[in-house]
């Protein structure tokens, strides 16, 4: 199978760019350095070639009742014009389909941005449902999609958009503006300030150079991982799945029960999976020996077996960190033990947010 | 293409074998290896004293990526670790064949390096491989 190819690609092989099959679409690991990019990203501003991700728009007189009826949080949340919300569309078991950020754009218009590797049967899913609504599903592959992330990300970008959309510069976190043909939302996946910017895959290479002439460094999905990470945030697929609901990945917050005349796709199981007890818990993990958590590796807890989902040393605090599907029993325990290559480590539990903007927030191993 | 210095042996799982005047040996990763494998947060090397067999996996290393295991170029008896790594692993990508060394080994039988791959043939192997 030929790989997809962003309108950036020409520009991550000029750049030196690792290569690799990415849901497949030919997308950059590293250009050099994950470490370094990780890093950059903590420290300064880097940007992501994300055009992989896709836009659907959804829009028509019933947009609204057909959002709160796919997605497991509630699109009425949605007050002013631009606010964006990250939500679960869950299938009848509770499983989780795909997570997105869907935005509100005003009146019966909102635009969602999914996942590459889930794109295709997220629209099937999308559409199907759709068909007893009075609603359009429309994807617009035609955007690139470019994140600016870092402390010094929003000052960079800013003077290379549009000048009609400089007011960026005051959107709050989770809000976006657009124009015509450009979209700029104050989001990201990364723990730290930025944009991420839909504009035409015609004008990608031009604004992608002119923020690398502004001192944004190219970061590959290496310390894409990683950032998120840290971060606290799950990724599709590996965190949770089509057989993973949102109480056992730390995504209750997302699921919306508080109208309990909204009916959503999903909410009787996640109804029967509280009232029964919710049996596993996403919790985070600190390694305190020396050795790497990785997705897999085996938690013992005295309820039994847990599982790193996502784990890797953590660039920004020189441990390893990682989440962990643990029975819910042992949530709440201090510590638990990793093994690692046959041994037994101790790992810290914790909240699951390890990094926010730049600064740790979990009590560091004293050097 | 990375380079393999020519005065070194090669295995085809990546270490590189140096032999030194008092007879030890030398083990490290290529300069390939390390670029494969990216930035390395965490080497566990052997320990000193301990008797490998030719092939075995005796040491790891793992990067930001994943975890990897060194194996044994040859039989022999583990003399020292490069303490350096622990606090600086990093050294094994910034210079691979020289202060990123992994561990010194008194081989059994001398003669079992002959069975290594010299530089050319490891880059033919490299390049195979690829």
């Amino acid at each position: 199978m030929t790989l997809k190819k962003t309108p950036l690609h020409a520009a991550h092989e000029r750049a030196g760019a690792k290569l690799v099959d990415f849901a497949g679409w030919e997308m950059p690991l590293h250009y050099g350095s994950q470490m370094e990019e990780h890093k950059k990203v903590r420290a300064g501003a880097g940007m992501f070639d994300v055009s992989h991700m896709r836009v659907v728009d959804i829009h028509g007189p019933q947009a609204q009742a057909f959002l709160r009826y796919l997605l497991a949080n509630d699109v009425a949340k949605l007050k002013t014009e631009g606010r964006a919300l990250y939500s679960c569309m869950l299938n009848e078991r509770g499983g989780v389909i795909d997570d997105l950020i869907i935005y509100w754009l005003g009146g019966d218009a909102y635009r969602a941005v999914v996942n590459a590797a889930t794109a295709e049967g997220d629209i099937a899913h999308m559409q199907s449902v759709a068909q007893d609504f009075d609603v359009r599903v429309e994807p617009r592959p035609e955007f690139a999609l470019i994140a600016v992330q870092g402390p010094e990300a929003v000052a960079k970008t800013l003077p290379l958009l549009p000048e009609d959309l400089r007011g960026a510069g005051e959107l709050k976190p989770f809000s976006a503006l657009w124009n015509d043909q450009w979209f700029v939302a104050r989001t990201g996946y990364t723990g730290e300030d930025g944009f991420e910017v839909m504009l035409p895959a015609a004008e990608a290479e031009g604004f992608w150079q002119a923020l690398l002439d502004a001192g944004v460094d190219p970061v590959g999905l290496g310390a894409r991982d990683t950032l998120r990470l840290e971060a606290g945030m799950n990724l599709y697929g590996t965190d949770m799945d089509t057989e993973i609901s949102p109480l056992t990945a730390n995504l209750g917050w997302t699921v919306a029960l508080k109208d309990a005349e909204r009916d959503f796709i999903g909410r009787a199981a996640i109804e029967r999976e509280k009232a029964a007890g919710v049996q596993q818990r996403l919790v985070g993990v600190v390694l305190e020996g020396r050795g790497v958590l990785r997705g897999g590796t085996r938690i013992v807890t005295d309820a039994g077996d847990g599982e790193v989902t996502s784990g890797s040393f953590a660039p920004s605090l020189g441990v390893s960190v990682g989440f962990a599907r643990v029975p819910a029993a042992a949530a709440d325990a201090e510590r638990l033990e990793a093994e690692i290559r046959g041994k037994r480590l101790p790992v810290r539990v914790v909240r699951p947010v390890f990094v926010r903007n730049g600064e740790p927030q979990i009590e560091l191993p004293s050097a | 293409m990375s380079e393999a210095p020519k005065d070194l042996k090669y295995t085809k799982s990546h270490e590189w074998v140096r032999t030194e005047d008092d007879g030890t040996v030398t083990v490290g990763i290529t300069d390939h290896a390390q670029e494969l494998l990216g930035d390395l947060v965490f080497v566990e090397a052997p320990e000193a004293g301990s008797s490998v067999e030719a092939g075995a996996a005796c040491a790891t290393v793992e990067s930001v990526k994943a975890a990897s295991d060194i194996y044994a170029p040859i039989a022999g008896e583990v003399t020292e670790a490069n303490e350096e790594l622990a606090d600086s692993p990093e050294k094994v990508n910034e210079s691979p064949f020289d202060e990123g060394w992994l561990f010194r080994m008194k081989p059994a039988n001398a003669g079992d390096l002959d069975g290594l791959m010299d530089a050319d043939a490891y880059a033919a192997h490299v390049e195979a491989e690829s």
